[in-house]
């Protein structure tokens, strides 16, 4: 008897042990299974492939030959890609077109959105914002197609209505050095790609912008208006000194956006150059697009995983300046 | 890098399938597809075990899908085509099938085939890993009606550079182009001179060409053209090079037998009768284009998949066929004594254009592919190149700024 008694209380004692271990297990477990769908697609698209990369900027590999062929370099990707003369071309190039691509959007969206929220009532408004929101939800492939065309040197539309202002009555005169250089070939010059690429990249977002800006200026207490308008502020500088300081967040997210953006430009300059390795003196090689080339026209993956991880710590850089010196500000806004 | 792998590994998923036994896919770009569905039936019928079916991408979204096929070692057809633009770059990867090993026997058929086109698809170790299924030998296109406009003579005017130049400066009286591009003579140049036993960038030690005579001529050449104002500077496959062969402002073409198709089907069938075609200018033979055939060494049915490549290169039935449906040159020599090759071309005038063809295909002398032909044409024959034409670089700058880079990257 008191052997199996003996044998029964640890039976006892064990048995909702077990169970309330499973069920705390469980209990543990079941959060984990619910956010399992992100997990996974985390796992599989973002950190395997992150992980994979850097893995690979260690590697040279050419992918025709399978994953069997993979040859471990130690840093000489790295090595090799920093006196790589078509790699500071195209980050040179990435920041020309992020200067001049940005400053005239945000220059451009601020004044318009300010006269957007100031000017103009609800739907008539939203009217307004919604058309000039357009371009940024158009694909840029097609955009960049139509702008292909418009640039086109005997046929497009650009180039004739330049001929056209030439023999305006008035306002010719300003035009008449334009028959002289005919045909302008915007695409097809090393001088005039960037600036080509450059004007398609403001046209494209700075709808975009204007809609940030205007939910910003909607976003300033009348009062502030009502208050300096009674210490004699004009039109002008109600503007300058009471909206501008309101929307300093919006403009630190645009910019921001805009920084980002415009380091990973690709598609535009790719579909401007007919893919044909950046355009005349590369002009319009991007480091994206040079990534693309190097991995998947070149065939050389190891190279363009140093490559990418390289634009990814100038990316960083670039980014904490610029959160370094207007970070504090912009984050703080209104407050 | 992220984008890449992204593709890299949904593509993976995507094809892991692959085909069911007795079943072979042939992967390819269009045109092929109307190729294949006038073939497929005639091949089915007589090898009645055998189901083909096929998957066609865009010329460049094929070549990147085989691409992540090789890289991932799954998921590609039974049957690739690939581009001569690309042979040198895959076939020398080892993910296809030796071809000349004892299971297939190429070599045997090698006699039968145009012999430059043979040699394209063999690896530097000397096997072959595809075999070709069509060519586009290069002959010149020009407009007769405008010939005819400044009494030129077109036996004179292809004597040599120096004599195309003459034309194309009469022209030049007329407000015609004499061609699209400059770049193109340049091109023509690099690719048909090549020295016996070189490639076309790199000697057999691999060894840099790029500044070599023949590239210097090209160079020259071309700038002497731009700079006299004879050509258009009009990029190929844009809508303005469509509008000169419409509007007949551009007087001569450079390029392939295939051509032809795109010209009398969509580019400008209005101008049917007013073109001609005769040899390259400098009496050179030289080729455009070709595409190949191979086995992906992670095929399933490796041996049915011989079977239909043999039948697409080595039939002239598949061979006459494809000449018919979409204006693929044929790569097998006995085709060109069928009756179809003695056709007078309605569009080219009634020329019986195809036996042209024909002799330039067997007088094309063969450059083997290497590995890093596809580096060396975008540094050199886009890079280098534009700079000189458009930026009016220095030839020899320009050429020795593209070897250098060019070095770097292949040693």
């Amino acid at each position: 008897m008191q052997t199996s008694s003996e044998e029964k209380l640890p039976r006892k004692l064990e048995k909702p042990g077990r169970a309330s271990r499973i069920r705390a297990l469980r209990k543990s477990l079941v959060p984990w299974f619910f956010i399992s769908p992100f997990l996974i697609l985390f796992l599989v698209f973002n950190a395997f492939p992150l992980g994979f990369s850097i893995f690979l900027s260690f590697q040279e590999w050419n992918p025709v030959a399978g994953l069997n062929s993979m040859k471990f370099v130690g840093f000489k990707n790295y090595l090799s890609a920093v006196d790589d003369p078509w790699l500071w071309k195209s980050i040179y190039n990435t920041v020309w077109l992020a200067f001049a691509a940005n400053i005239p959007q945000h220059l451009i969206a601020i004044p318009i959105a300010y006269l957007l929220v100031a000017s103009l009532k609800g739907t008539v408004r939203h009217l307004y914002t919604a058309t000039m929101f357009v371009p940024f939800i158009t694909s840029t492939v097609a955009v960049s197609l139509i702008f292909f065309t418009i640039y086109s040197a005997n046929t497009g539309i650009l180039n004739q209505w330049l001929l056209a202002l030439s023999t305006m009555p008035f306002i010719g005169g300003l035009f008449s050095w334009v028959p002289d250089v005919m045909p302008i070939r915007w695409l097809g010059k090393s001088d005039l790609l960037k600036p080509a690429i450059a004007f398609v990249v403001v046209w494209k977002y700075t709808g975009f912008n204007i809609v940030i800006y205007s939910a910003g200026f909607l976003t300033i207490s009348k009062d502030l208006y009502d208050a300096a308008k009674v210490d004699g502020c004009n039109a002008w500088q109600q503007f300058w000194y009471v909206a501008l300081p309101m929307i300093r967040p919006f403009i630190f997210f645009a910019v921001t956006l805009s920084i980002i953006g415009s380091l990973q430009l690709f598609e535009e300059p790719y579909v401007l150059t007919s893919g044909n390795s950046g355009g005349v003196g590369q002009a319009g090689l991007t480091a994206s697009y040079y990534l693309y080339l190097v991995g998947w026209e070149w065939l050389e993956m190891g190279q363009a995983a140093a490559i990418s991880w390289i634009l990814f710590l100038f990316i960083a850089v670039v980014t904490s300046v610029h959160f370094y010196f207007n970070g504090r500000k912009g984050l703080e806004g209104n407050q | 890098m992220k984008k890449s792998l992204i593709a890299l590994a949904t593509s993976a998923s995507l094809f892991a399938t692959g085909a069911i036994a007795g079943d072979i896919r042939f992967d390819g770009w269009p045109d092929l597809d109307s190729h294949l569905d006038t073939v497929i039936p005639l091949f089915e019928a007589k090898n009645a075990d055998v189901k083909i079916n096929y998957q066609m991408n865009d010329h460049g979204d094929h070549h990147k899908k085989l691409t992540t096929n090789m890289a991932t070692g799954t998921g590609a057809g039974d049957v690739v085509a690939i581009d001569v633009g690309f042979v040198g770059s895959f076939i020398n990867g080892g993910g296809f099938e030796n071809l000349s090993g004892e299971k297939y026997g190429a070599n045997d058929l090698k006699t039968e085939f145009v012999d430059y086109a043979w040699t394209q698809g063999k690896g530097l170790d000397g096997n072959q890993y595809g075999i070709p299924y069509d060519i586009g030998p290069g002959v010149m296109y020009y407009r007769t009606d405008v010939l005819g406009g400044v009494d030129g003579d077109i036996d004179q005017v292809i004597t040599d550079w120096d004599s195309y130049i003459e034309y194309g400066k009469k022209l030049k009286e007329k407000g015609i182009f004499l061609i699209a591009d400059a770049g193109d003579v340049a091109k023509t140049i690099v690719f048909t001179t090549v020295e016996p036993g070189n490639g076309t960038y790199f000697d057999k030690d691999g060894n840099s060409l790029v500044t070599s005579e023949r590239f210097v001529t090209a160079f020259e050449t071309a700038k002497r053209i731009r700079d006299a104002g004879l050509d258009g500077q009009i990029g190929s496959w844009t809508n303005e090079w469509y509008a000169g062969f419409k509007e007949g402002t551009v007087a001569t073409q450079l390029s392939g037998a295939w051509l032809l198709g795109h010209l009398q089907n969509w580019m400008a069938p209005d101008t049917s009768g007013k073109w001609a075609v005769s040899n390259l200018p400098d009496g050179i033979f030289g080729s455009w284009g070709g595409g190949f055939l191979a086995i992906p060494t992670q095929a399933e049915n490796k041996a049915e998949a011989w079977e239909f490549i043999k039948y697409l290169t080595a039939s002239e039935e598949a061979q006459i066929s494809a000449l018919k449906t979409i204006g693929a040159f044929p790569v097998l020599k006995s085709t060109y004594a069928d009756a179809a090759f003695d056709e007078p071309i309605e569009f080219l005038g009634g020329q019986k254009a195809r036996l042209l063809f024909a002799e330039v295909a067997n007088n094309i002398s063969a450059v083997e592919p290497q590995k890093g032909d596809l580096i060396a044409e975008d540094v050199v024959m886009s890079g280098a190149l534009t700079e000189v034409l458009n930026d009016g670089k220095d030839v020899m700058a320009a050429l020795k700024d593209a070897e250098r880079l060019l070095m770097r990257r292949v040693k």
